[in-house]
């Protein structure tokens, strides 16, 4: 078993030549063979044949320079562009759509010689929080096969918790990274909008869309970051900000940070198990040295509205392009999820109606980036729930769309705002369900969330829980 | 009461597009030359063909050029201005969306003047070029093919306030405006090609203080020509619907080439609620005045200022000035031959605009060009009598018939002198002798 350890552990056993790439390979494939047919979190695996000659190739290529990514497999949620290989973003409207380039973070993963093991499930153009609103099947989560992996980045966070692939890239436009990280037990970082290059991934919601990395450790986000952040010129949004090295900020100590807990964040519709969690969170970080202090974030309670105008306006005009013209499936494939979004969206944007709903969010999302500026100048970081929910039954929440529209509650506030924030594991509920905690950040200090998130997960090991398929597969 | 048909007046604005010809595309780095491609859909990418996972980047190049327009045209300019997404679905409109420009286009309040009174111009602002539709019968299939080379080639609008008054005033503000953007060299115009295209807003009305409750948009007008057919033939038919005490329906029509008639295309109750909002994938422009001010001085001087000066400097008559230039070095090079000609500039401006002489390479060599057919040799006084002497004598009938009272025929005594002296000479000087030696 080499799946399970650290990004910097397999890099080291691979430099002693103590393991090759063909190995983790081999093993990814094996793995996926046997738990996918369970979990369901790919749509396309890669040719065996096809993963094994760049395995060998890389193993043959490593060098004392190379980097810590080098032969490294991951898998990518299939919202991103891969040439000559099947990119559907979870919709029947795609299927079969192979494109002729690639994007950005994929590109820059290749060009790290990490190894692309195949495409994961989501839920259809990322509208969803359970991974259930997929047109190729639910995601299942590994923690408990009858519930949801969470969403819409499942796929993924299932993949890494059923430890299929090292690494994955997700998506975030309300919480599709850090939601189904919190209900897999794995970590995943929403970065500052404009801090990884957008190019390539299939927009959803252009103004909240971020692209990040999901893994097991803070550590392993670290060294991922380092690899797919940066200005591109292909992204007139991306910015010209300086990227850290992200994994110096491990190890540094966090005393005198400042942590603030917004109150509408923990709320009473908030499950009771939860709210315990980020309370022993919190002591857990007071007892590293941290100040933690209360917040108010007001039109935080104004949270969904907000982004369900803005996300839905905008993904029924990022969707127009699928108009049966091209790709060769009809728009009838549309799923009543999307159709709910496009209805919505296109609403929320007609001559009579605008001034009402999408221009009122706009006014209300720049509220809302004057209340977290003002916060962040009586703290460092925000401290806060993920989801105010365990994973549900799978069903649960498909079958009740306003529910669960609120799954998004504590998240969809981050990307509105644009601020990074970082989603880990803080532990578990009774019956065994992970637990997620949320660090919210300024514009561009990442670095400050990994080193708060590393000191917390070198003083607890929530996040090295193995999930209960890997037990019962041993 | 029936109104009398001249009674009505003219109300009409102008919406003039016009392909940009930068290098690159407007939000790709594909090469913009549609109409030169070989064959179809060679300068593609997966941005100007809407593929998923494409991103626009501004070209920076289109958006300077859109603002000197604006400045040449007197407009104000947004320092803060932005791209804004208009939806519509059409087969040659990759994204379902055109990138274009809604509440805040660069430029604003501008004017060009014609001979019929100024124009106010409302805004320009920047877009997007769609693709383009082929229908076809492919082996006995009536097919639709898209070519997407002209796909997102930077396109900019001209928006005209209804400050237009009769058909000729619009071909005349056309072709105003066309010559300013070809002298700033920014776009070819081919308007056979679809690089310049043409929209009118026609109404009619008794009270010309008051607009019109009505608008008719005529669409694809191709030529100047065709926007003076096309105004007169609205003309005509809206006066017959007014008189008739009706209203002309509010409605897009098209315009016939071939019969030079407009034709009903799309009613007020089709119009498309194209759902403007900022494109949230291209961040919002901010100018600072000084960059304004940098790109103002680095403008040409402009044709009507050009045809001032030289009236004023070189007493050039504007008709002969405004079809002598139509290039910025053309310009430079007649500015050099007028300071060569001081006060014979006139004399030479009416013989290039009348095609009299050529324009050489150089200054120079036109003014030797001119100063060779224009000057006379030096004749010998007692060499021209010999030779007027030998010309009547060899004519003597002629003389006679002359001397009878037949004086038109001094004429053909100086053509037959000029032959025989076989030089160019002062036609006055031999007209004096001639008449002489005649009496």
């Amino acid at each position: 078993m080499l799946l399970n350890k650290s990004i910097k552990q397999l890099a080291e056993l691979l430099q002693a030549k103590k393991i090759s790439s063909v190995d983790l390979v081999l093993e990814s494939l094996s793995r996926i063979e046997k738990l996918n047919p369970q979990i369901n979190s790919f749509i396309k695996v890669k040719e065996k044949k096809e993963l094994l000659k760049i395995a060998e190739r890389l193993d043959q290529s490593r060098n004392k320079d190379s980097s810590v990514l080098h032969g490294i497999p991951f898998s990518l949620k299939d919202a991103y562009i891969t040439r000559d290989l099947q990119t559907t973003a979870a919709s029947k409207i795609l299927h079969g759509f192979t494109p002729k380039f690639n994007a950005t973070v994929y590109q820059k993963l290749i060009d790290a010689n990490s190894i692309l093991i195949g495409k994961n499930n989501m839920d259809a153009w990322g509208h969803g929080a359970s991974n259930e609103n997929s047109d190729y099947g639910a995601v299942k989560n590994p923690w408990d096969l009858s519930r949801v992996a969470g969403g819409s980045s499942g796929g993924s966070a299932a993949s890494i918790a059923s430890h299929m692939v090292s690494f994955a890239i997700g998506e975030d436009t309300g919480g599709s990274i850090r939601n189904p990280a919190s209900f897999c037990n794995i970590s995943g970082l929403k970065v500052t909008y404009g801090r990884v290059s957008r190019y390539g991934a299939i927009a959803y919601a252009s103004s909240l869309d971020t692209i990040g990395p999901m893994a097991k450790s803070v550590e392993d986000l670290s060294f991922i970051l380092e690899a797919i952040a940066g200005k591109d010129q292909l992204d007139a949004s991306s910015s010209q900000q300086k990227v850290d090295q992200y994994s110096k900020f491990l190890g540094q100590d966090i005393k005198n940070k400042i942590i603030g807990l917004p109150e509408e964040f923990l709320a009473t519709s908030i499950d009771p198990e939860i709210k315990m969690a980020i309370e022993k969170a919190a002591q857990e970080l007071e007892k590293l040295g941290a100040k933690i202090i209360p917040i108010s974030i007001p039109t935080a309670k104004k949270a969904i509205s907000i982004y369900y105008l803005i996300a839905a306006s905008e993904t029924s005009s990022n969707l127009a392009r699928y108009d049966s013209v091209r790709y060769g499936q009809g728009r009838s494939l549309f799923s009543d999820e999307n159709c709910r979004r496009i209805i919505l969206g296109t609403y929320a944007l007609s001559a009579g109606y605008a001034d009402k709903l999408y221009k009122n969010a706009q006014k209300a999302r720049t509220l809302l980036i004057q209340e977290y500026e003002a916060a962040f100048k009586k703290c460092d970081v925000l401290l806060a729930p993920v989801a105010p929910i365990l994973p549900t039954k799978l069903g649960e929440l498909i079958n009740n769309p306003l529910q669960n529209m609120l799954a998004d509650l504590y998240t969809v506030t981050i990307n509105i705002v644009g601020v990074p924030s970082l989603a880990i594991p803080a532990g578990f509920s009774k019956n065994k369900l992970p637990i997620g905690l949320q660090l919210i950040g300024k514009k561009f200090h990442e670095g400050e969330l990994l080193q708060l998130g590393y000191a917390y997960q070198q003083v607890t090991t929530w996040h090295q829980q193995p999930a209960s398929i890997l037990k019962h597969a041993k | 009461m029936l109104n009398k048909s001249d009674n009505y007046q003219l109300v009409c604005g102008l919406e003039i597009h016009a392909e940009l010809k930068t290098k690159s595309k407007m939000f790709c780095g594909c090469k913009n030359d549609p109409f030169s491609a070989s064959t179809p859909n060679i300068y593609t990418c997966p941005v100007c063909l809407g593929m998923p996972g494409g991103l626009p980047v501004a070209n920076k190049k289109a958006i300077e050029w859109t603002i000197k327009l604006g400045l040449a045209l007197g407009c104000k300019i947004n320092l803060f201005s932005k791209f804004d997404r208009k939806h519509y679905f059409y087969p040659d409109l990759p994204k379902g969306y055109q990138i274009s420009q809604y509440d805040l286009p660069f430029c604003y309040e501008g004017k060009i003047d014609t001979s019929f009174g100024p124009v106010r111009i409302t805004r320009i602002h920047l877009e997007e070029d769609t693709g383009k539709l082929l229908h076809k019968k492919i082996d006995g299939q009536e097919v639709s093919l898209i070519d997407f080379n002209r796909s997102s080639v930077p396109l900019i609008e001209i928006v005209s306030e209804p400050d237009i008054k009769s058909g000729e005033m619009a071909k005349e503000y056309a072709k105003n405006l066309r010559a300013i953007i070809k002298y700033l060299d920014i776009a070819d115009c081919d308007m056979d090609q679809g690089g310049m295209r043409l929209e009118a807003n026609i109404s009619l009305t008794t009270n010309p203080n008051k607009l019109p409750a009505y608008k008719v948009e005529v669409k694809n007008i191709n030529s100047f020509r065709f926007v003076e057919q096309a105004i007169a033939f609205e003309m005509k038919r809206q006066q017959e619907i007014l008189e008739a005490g009706e209203t002309p329906a509010q409605e897009t029509r098209g315009f016939n080439p071939n019969t030079g008639k407009t034709f009903s295309q799309r009613s007020k109750e089709d119009a498309a609620d194209y759902r403007y909002f900022p494109d949230p994938d291209l961040p919002p422009f901010r100018f600072t005045q000084a960059q304004i001010e940098a790109w103002r001085s680095e403008l040409p001087e402009l044709p009507a200022a050009i045809v001032k000066r030289w009236q004023e400097k070189f007493g050039i008559e504007p008709r002969y000035a405004q079809v002598l230039f139509k290039s910025k070095t053309k310009a430079a090079l007649l500015d050099e031959l007028w300071t060569l000609a001081k006060e014979q500039a006139p004399k030479l401006a009416n013989l290039l605009a009348n095609k009299k002489i050529k324009l050489g390479k150089t200054a120079l060599a036109t003014w030797n060009d001119f100063q060779k057919a224009n000057t006379t040799e030096q004749i010998d006084t007692s060499e021209l009598e010999k030779v007027i002497a030998q010309v009547l004598a060899s004519n003597a009938e002629a003389v006679t018939r002359y001397q009878g009272g037949q004086t038109q025929l001094l004429n053909f005594f100086l053509g037959q002198t000029m032959k025989a002296l076989g030089k160019k000479v002062d036609v006055k000087q031999v007209l004096e002798h001639l008449s002489l030696a005649l009496s």
